[in-house]
């Protein structure tokens, strides 16, 4: 093993030597300096995102259980940018609130080893790294869900997040050893390469109990009701990680398993997928209706979008794999932006429900036109991205025959604008005397809403990204 | 192998201690009983790995390698959900499940 192929794992090791750095960093900062901490971490990791875009070998090392194609690499920077942003937005709180209680700097250490957990789920080779990846980024995440100690919700989501995450991983790793028993090898490749044309009972059962484990951390409905109640405790943060870069890496890797791994199993898993796909819509849009709390309607609205991902899932093309990757893209421009401004209110004020935003925009107009880029960038309203995001992917879907499909998701759509809308109701029409009153963001805010708000605007009509992204997705 | 033993009565038995586990996991009513149930599930899993190794393909040691990944791991699990629920007992002095609950639909 030389260095040009050590090289291959490039993201990898820049990210461990960001956390190694961090950890030198908070042995020599004096405590009373402890704010640099929050900068030092946002430069290093925008450094880390920008070395990422610069051009890098491919290949497979470690006898092919880590390997890296464009396609990957290309989905490990979407995510940079995600957590990139996602830290801008969230260094206001972490000055005001983490580095007072002097938890700053391991905050930023387990949400990078999260991070790094996806990269190594993202290009494993075999079930054995995918299931230490998805370890590792799990476990972080179920303590930071717990971070604020001192508030009770918090420490209710993190066990409940924790306890599902391990009951989930468990199914998961039961269907791995019948996968295990039927193919007589952990390697994806030799799964693949094993000719399996008449896949027999232990295989599909195997293969059902994997796709569960997997639904849980996609929150697909029979296996949602978690989500709304993490969603609701974990700070606003972990929040915005866990619904948008969590739920996208897991995604990403259920698509690549089901297309390559489970090839031959698709006969099965095209039914599974389209029954879920049409009861998670539906559940997600009819629960988040009835909610008050912007952090749960926004959890069972991200419950709703994964159902439309699902969508994409049935193609099993190259079609498919691009319209997915493209829609992920959107709906993390556009709930990081949602997310960001419910942060930045609730950081200023602590009010957090729909009935406090009633007359944001005559105070706070910015945060307001933010706010409504982002629901009609999620509701899917022609000139923002998230329309052409949900445009392809019904496209991909009817491509494939799925008529009733495609019909029942369109229905689904609208109720979803009526839910939207009541938010942007609630913040432009209604008179309020108690509205929100005016505040100033810091300029970390302000950079994160404004990349966020850009990306919403420009993904959607400057074609070449997807084209770029079509070219990429070539799988097989 | 062990004598007198078949593959299908290890497999029985996994399968007998992978559902009491889901079952244990729906139906306790205290955080660390509910944990063991999980601990049960990675348990079961963990058999299945080293029986399937041992078994079908005893020339490569792939289930039994993933089998001591598995136990590492669960530990790690453990520990940290033992943490959280520490930390939950200090603010309500109970690990019961009906007194955790404040979030619901």
């Amino acid at each position: 093993m030389n260095l040009s192929s050590f090289l291959i794992m490039r993201h990898e090791v820049i990210l461990l030597a960001v956390i190694l750095l961090l950890v030198i960093g908070e042995i020599f900062i004096a405590q009373r300096k402890k704010n640099s901490m929050v900068h030092l971490a946002i430069f290093l990791f925008g450094i880390h995102t920008l070395i990422g875009f610069l051009a890098i070998d491919f290949g497979s090392i470690f006898g092919g259980m880590f390997h890296t194609n464009a396609l990957i690499q290309f989905f490990k920077n979407i995510i940079n940018i995600g957590v990139f942003i996602l830290l801008l937005q969230s260094g206001d709180w972490l000055q005001e609130r983490i580095v007072q209680e002097n938890k700053g700097s391991e905050f930023f250490i387990l949400l990078f080893s999260s991070l790094l957990g996806m990269y190594f789920m993202v290009s494993s080779g075999d079930f054995l790294m995918f299931y230490l990846g998805l370890e590792l980024s799990t476990l972080p995440i179920a303590a930071l869900a717990a971070y604020e100690t001192s508030k009770r919700k918090s420490s209710e989501s993190g066990i409940k997040f924790i306890l599902s995450a391990a009951l989930a991983s468990g199914v998961a790793l039961f269907g791995i050893s019948m996968l295990y028993a039927t193919s007589g090898s952990i390697y994806f490749a030799d799964i693949i390469g094993g000719g399996v044309t008449e896949p027999n009972h232990l295989t599909i059962l195997g293969f059902v109990l994997f796709f569960a484990g997997l639904a849980f951390k996609i929150s697909l409905v029979p296996f949602h009701f978690w989500t709304a109640d993490v969603y609701e405790g974990a700070p606003i943060s972990i929040t915005s990680y866990l619904s948008v870069i969590s739920k996208g890496a897991a995604v990403f890797i259920l698509m690549i398993l089901l297309f390559t791994v489970a090839k031959s199993l698709m006969g099965i898993w095209e039914h599974i997928v389209y029954v879920l796909a049409i009861l998670t819509m539906f559940v997600g849009n009819l629960f988040a209706l009835r909610q008050q709390n912007m952090k749960r309607f926004l959890a069972f609205s991200s419950i709703a979008q994964a159902g439309f991902i699902l969508l994409g899932l049935t193609t099993g093309n190259q079609l498919g794999v691009a319209t997915v990757v493209y829609f992920i893209l959107i709906y993390m421009f556009s709930n990081l932006a949602a997310f960001g401004v419910v942060q930045a209110i609730s950081l200023k004020t602590g009010k957090e429900n729909m009935k406090d935003y009633e007359g944001l925009y005559r105070t706070n107009p910015n945060l307001s036109l933010v706010m409504m880029l982002a629901l009609f960038s999620l509701a899917g309203i022609p000139p923002v991205a998230g329309f052409f995001g949900k445009f392809f992917l019904f496209t991909a879907a009817a491509s494939k025959g799925y008529y009733l499909l495609v019909f029942l998701a369109v229905v689904n759509v609208t109720i979803s604008l009526y839910y939207y809308l009541l938010v942007v109701r609630a913040m432009f029409l209604r008179e309020n005397d108690l509205a929100i009153p005016y505040f100033k963001s810091n300029l970390y805010m302000k950079i994160g809403l404004l990349m966020t708000a850009v990306g919403i605007l420009v993904i959607g009509l400057f074609s070449p990204i997807y084209d770029y992204i079509y070219e990429l997705s070539n799988l097989y | 192998m062990i004598e007198g033993v078949t593959i299908y009565d290890i497999l029985t038995l996994t399968t007998i201690l992978f559902f009491i586990g889901v079952y244990g996991f729906l139906t306790r009513k205290n955080l660390i009983s509910i944990l063991i149930s999980v601990e049960m599930i990675l348990n079961a899993s963990v058999v299945n790995f080293v029986i399937i190794n041992k078994y079908l393909y005893p020339d490569v040691l792939q289930g039994v390698l993933f089998s001591i990944f598995i136990i590492a791991v669960a530990a790690a699990e453990t520990a940290l959900a033992v943490a959280i629920i520490i930390n939950l007992y200090r603010q309500i002095s109970s690990v019961e499940v009906k007194d955790t609950e404040v979030m619901k639909y």
